[in-house]
C-alpha cells in the first residue's frame, strides 16, 4: 500500500466501524480528494457521511467543531495545510479551548483534522509549508505526522478514535512515494509516543514525517565513516515524547533536529530548549537544528531551502567534532 | 418568495451566431449608466465597440487561447511543472479589463492571464514567470501563473483564494482618497466567494462606500464542486441585496454585455463611490489545471454543450459579420501568434534561474544579519557539494566540470555503502576526531 492507500483504509475502516464517523472538505466526495485519498467512501457510505463542503476553510473547521460537540466524530479535510489559516480561529480558540473553557460541560473531542503538508513537490510558497509550530503553541490540541503508510493508518484510527481534537498532517511528497506493508486488520498507534527507528551510540537523530527519509539516508552516509546514529521519529508534535528523546540524549550526548519549516520558532527549538534542560550535563556539543530557512519557501531554489541528507550529514559531523 | 423562485434575469447581447440581441429594457438600463451616450436605444444597429478596440479585444482573447494550448502541450511534455487556462472565459476576463481605464487596479485570482495580456504584458514577461527564470519579476518564487506587474496594475496573484476581495475594497478605499478617479476591479470564482474574505469585503466596501468592482466568474465549478454544492441560493449576484450593493448578472461568453456591465458598473464605482457586484454566467472549459483530469466528476456531453457557446467564436462572428474581420487575418494572426508563443517560450527555457542571494532578498526589506548568515551558510555546504544544489551552484559559478566531479565523488561514496562495513569499534568518536579532512566547528 502507498500511504494514500493507507490512509484510505483507515478511513473506511473507521467510518465501518462507527456510524457517527462522518468526512467532509473542499473536493472530498464523489472526486475523492485532490489527492484521492477520501476516493469511494462517498460510493460505500452515501452523500450524508462523505461530502463536498463549500469552499471555505474557516465554515468547514467552525461546523466540524458543531459536529464534534453534538457528539459526532468529523473528520474534515483541509485541502492543503498553506490553507489551513482562514480556521487558524475555529482550531486554536474553539477547537483547543472547548474543553477547558466550559469545565468539561462540552467538548470537540471527536474532530480529527487532516491536512496534507511540506515541500520537495515544485509547490512554491502556498503549496509546500509545515505550519506545525503554529499550532504547537496551542494547549489542548494533539499534533500527529506520520512518515510511512504503516504509521499513517495506526495513527489515523488512534486519532480519530482519541477523546481530543486531534491535527493530523500528511507528507504529501510521500503520499505515492512511500510504500509499504500495511496489516488489513484495524489497529492503532499510540499518540505523544516517539518511535525509535534504530538504535544506535554515538548521536541522536530526531524528526517527524517527510524528514525521517531524509534523516535514515544522512544516518547511513554518516555510518561510513563510523558513526553509530540513533534514529527517533517523534510521531506526535503535540504532546511530544519527551522521556524518549531525552533517554536517547543520555545515553549518545548529541542531538540533531532536523524539519522543514524554518528555523527560528520551529518546534525544534522546543525539543531542544526541554532537552538541555534535561540533559545538559551529558550534552557532549551543542544541540544541532537542521531546518528550512527562516524565509517563505521558494520555488525555483527549493533544494536549497530544504533540510537533506547532506545537510544533515554535515550536522552530524559537526556534533562529532565539536 | 422562496430561494427557488429567485432567478434574477441575465443580460446579454450577442447571439452566437454573432447577431446582437434586439434592444430590450436591460439594454436601455445599460445606456442610461453609460449617461447617455447613445440615445438612440432603437437602433442595433450602432457598434456597441468600436472597431479598434473591438479588434484589440479579439486579438488578445485570441493570444490568450494559443497561450493556453501551448503551455498545456509544454506541460505535458514535461518542460513545465504547472498550468491553468482561461479556455472558456475569455470574454468575461477580458471583456471586463477592456471597459477599465489603464490605471485601474486588477486583483484577480489566477485565471485571468487573459486581462494581463490586454493590458500589454508580452509574451516574454509572461514566459519569464512561468519559468521561474531570472527575470521572472517574482524571482522564481511563486508556481506558473502568479503573475504581477506594478506597471500595468495588476496585483501578483496570491494561492489562497479569496484573499484579495478584502484587499480589493482597501484598495480601492485608498483610490477613493487620493480622489484621482480610479478604481479596483477585484476577479475571483463562485468558489472563492464562499470564503468569509468575500463577506468581509462587500461588507465593507458598501459601509465604507468604495470605488470596487467585484467580478464573480461563474464558471460551474471550484476544481471538483458544482456550483449546486457550493451555494443553494441564485448564484453570486443576489448577495449583493444583502449588502446594499448594486448588482447585475451578465452572459459571461457575451464579450459585450461584459465589457458594457462593466462599463457601467465603473461609472457607477468612480462617480458614486458604491461599489458594484457583477456576475458573469461562463463555463471552464478546460480541467481546472494541469494537475486535474475533469472525466471524473463532468460528462463530456456538458462540456459539449459549452463548447458550442465557445466565446471567442461568437465574437469572431459578430467582427465578421461587421466586415472587420476575415478567414485570412484569422489564420494569420494564429499562426503568427504559435510562433511567438515557441520563440517566446524556448527563450525563457534557456535563461538561468535566479540567483542564489534572492534566497534571502525581499523577505523584509533588507537582510536581517540572521538571514545573511543562513545564506553564508548554504554557500558553505554548496561549495562541498556543489552536485546535489546544480541552480544554486551554477549561480556561485561552478562550472559544469565541477558539478560531474562532485557528483562522481559522492557516487564513490554511495558505493561504498552497498558494500559490508569495515567498522568495529568507534574510535572516531571516541577520540573526537575529525571525520572529515579536519574541519571542525
Ligand atoms: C483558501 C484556499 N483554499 C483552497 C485552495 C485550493 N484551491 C485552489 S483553486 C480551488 C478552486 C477554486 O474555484 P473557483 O473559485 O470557483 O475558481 P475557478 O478555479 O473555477 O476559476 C481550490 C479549492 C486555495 N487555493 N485557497
Amino acid at each position: 500500500m502507498n500511504m494514500l492507500q493507507a490512509i484510505n483504509n483507515a478511513l473506511d475502516i473507521a467510518m465501518a466501524a462507527n456510524p457517527r464517523v462522518v468526512l467532509f472538505g473542499e473536493d472530498v466526495g464523489v472526486f475523492g480528494g485532490v489527492f484521492r485519498a477520501t476516493s469511494h467512501l462517498q460510493d460505500k457510505y452515501g452523500r450524508e457521511r462523505c461530502f463536498n463542503t463549500p469552499l471555505t476553510e474557516q465554515g468547514i473547521i467552525g461546523f466540524a467543531n458543531g459536529l464534534a460537540a453534538q457528539g459526532s466524530t468529523p473528520v474534515a479535510e483541509i485541502q492543503f495545510a498553506d490553507y489551513i489559516f482562514p480556521a487558524f480561529d475555529q482550531i486554536v480558540n474553539e477547537a483547543a479551548k472547548f474543553r477547558y473553557r466550559s469545565g468539561d460541560l462540552f467538548d470537540v473531542g471527536g474532530l480529527t483534522i487532516r491536512t496534507p503538508y511540506g515541500g520537495g513537490i515544485a509547490g512554491g510558497l502556498y503549496h509546500s509549508q509545515s505550519p506545525e509550530a503554529y499550532f504547537a503553541h496551542t494547549p489542548g490540541l494533539k499534533i500527529v505526522m506520520p512518515r510511512n503508510p504503516h504509521q499513517a493508518k495506526g495513527l489515523l484510527l488512534a486519532a480519530i478514535r482519541d477523546p481530543n481534537p486531534v491535527l493530523f498532517m500528511e507528507p504529501k511528497r510521500l503520499y505515492r512515494a512511500s510504500v509499504g506493508e500495511v496489516p488489513e486488520a484495524d489497529y492503532e498507534l499510540p499518540l505523544g509516543v516517539a518511535d525509535v527507528i534504530r538504535e544506535g551510540r554515538d548521536i541522536t537523530l530526531l524528526g517527524w514525517g517527510a524528514q525521517m527519509e531524509v534523516i535514515e539516508k544522512a544516518a547511513a552516509l554518516a555510518e561510513q565513516d563510523g558513526i553509530d546514529c540513533e534514529i527517533i521519529d517523534l510521531r506526535s508534535i503535540l504532546p511530544w515524547d519527551i522521556e524518549t528523546v531525552c533517554d536517547s540524549v543520555l545515553k549518545t550526548g548529541r542531538l540533531v533536529v532536523s524539519h522543514e519549516a524554518p528555523l527560528t520558532g520551529g518546534f525544534a527549538s522546543e525539543i531542544a530548549a526541554t532537552v538541555q534542560e534535561r540533559c545538559f550535563l551529558y550534552l557532549e556539543a551543542p544541540i544541532r537544528r537542521v531546518t528550512g530557512l527562516d524565509t517563505p519557501f521558494p520555488l525555483v531554489l527549493e533544494k536549497e531551502h530544504l533540510p537533506d541528507e547532506l545537510k544533515i550529514y554535515e550536522a552530524i559531523k559537526q556534533s562529532l567534532n565539536y | 418568495m422562496t430561494g427557488d423562485e429567485l432567478c434574477i434575469p441575465i443580460f446579454k447581447r450577442l447571439r452566437q451566431d454573432g447577431t446582437l440581441y434586439p434592444v430590450d429594457a436591460a439594454q436601455r438600463q445599460s445606456d442610461d449608466a453609460r449617461g447617455g451616450q447613445s440615445q438612440d436605444t432603437t437602433s442595433i444597429e450602432r457598434d456597441p465597440i468600436e472597431r479598434e478596440k473591438a479588434l484589440k479585444i479579439y486579438r488578445t482573447m485570441l493570444f490568450t487561447r494559443v497561450l493556453d494550448e501551448r503551455m498545456l502541450a509544454a506541460q505535458r511534455q514535461g518542460r513545465l511543472s504547472f498550468y491553468m487556462q482561461c479556455t472558456g472565459e475569455e470574454a468575461t476576463v477580458i471583456g471586463s479589463a477592456a471597459a477599465l481605464e489603464d490605471d485601474d487596479m486588477i486583483m484577480a485570482q489566477y485565471r485571468e492571464q487573459g486581462a494581463l495580456a490586454w493590458r500589454g504584458f508580452s509574451c516574454d514577461e509572461f514566459m519569464n514567470q512561468m519559468f521561474g527564470n531570472e527575470r521572472d519579476y517574482g524571482k522564481g518564487r511563486q508556481m506558473p501563473i502568479h503573475y504581477g506587474s506594478r506597471d500595468l496594475h495588476y496585483m501578483t496573484i496570491s494561492s489562497p483564494l479569496a484573499t484579495q476581495i478584502p484587499q480589493a475594497t482597501g484598495y480601492a478605499y485608498g483610490q477613493k482618497l487620493a480622489g484621482k478617479g480610479q478604481c479596483t476591479i477585484t476577479i475571483f470564482g463562485e468558489g472563492a466567494a464562499s470564503e468569509g474574505d468575500f463577506h468581509a469585503a462587500l461588507n465593507m466596501a458598501s459601509v465604507h462606500r468604495v470605488p470596487c468592482i467585484f467580478l464573480c466568474r461563474n464558471n460551474g465549478y471550484a476544481i471538483s464542486t458544482p456550483s449546486c454544492e457550493q451555494f443553494a441560493a441564485d448564484g453570486i449576484a443576489p448577495r449583493a441585496f444583502g449588502y446594499h450593493m448594486q448588482s447585475i448578472r451578465v452572459d459571461g461568453n457575451d464579450v459585450i454585455a461584459v465589457y458594457e456591465a462593466t462599463l457601467a458598473a465603473r461609472k457607477i464605482a468612480v462617480e458614486t463611490h458604491q461599489p458594484v457586484l457583477i456576475e458573469a454566467m461562463t463555463y471552464r472549459l478546460a480541467a481546472h489545471s494541469s494537475s486535474d483530469d475533469p472525466s471524473g466528476y463532468r460528462s463530456k456531453k456538458e462540456e459539449a454543450i459549452w463548447r458550442d457557446k465557445d466565446p471567442i467564436l461568437r465574437m469572431r462572428n459578430w467582427l465578421e459579420a461587421q466586415g472587420w474581420w476575415s478567414e485570412e487575418e484569422e489564420k494569420a494572426t494564429g499562426d503568427q501568434l504559435r510562433r511567438e508563443v515557441l520563440e517566446s517560450m524556448k527563450r525563457a527555457e534557456k535563461l538561468a534561474p535566479p540567483a542564489l542571494d534572492t534566497l534571502i532578498t525581499d523577505v523584509y526589506d533588507t537582510p536581517t544579519p540572521l538571514l545573511k548568515q543562513q545564506l553564508e551558510d548554504v554557500k558553505q555546504h554548496i561549495r562541498k557539494y556543489p552536485h546535489a544544489y546544480p541552480k544554486g551552484a551554477a549561480s556561485m559559478g561552478f562550472t559544469a566540470q565541477e558539478l560531474e566531479d562532485s557528483r562522481k565523488a559522492h557516487q564513490e561514496r554511495l558505493q561504498r555503502m552497498q558494500s559490508p562495513k569495515p567498522v568495529e569499534g568507534h574510535q572516531l568518536v571516541e577520540s573526537h576526531q575529525p571525520v572529515d579532512g579536519g574541519q571542525t566547528s
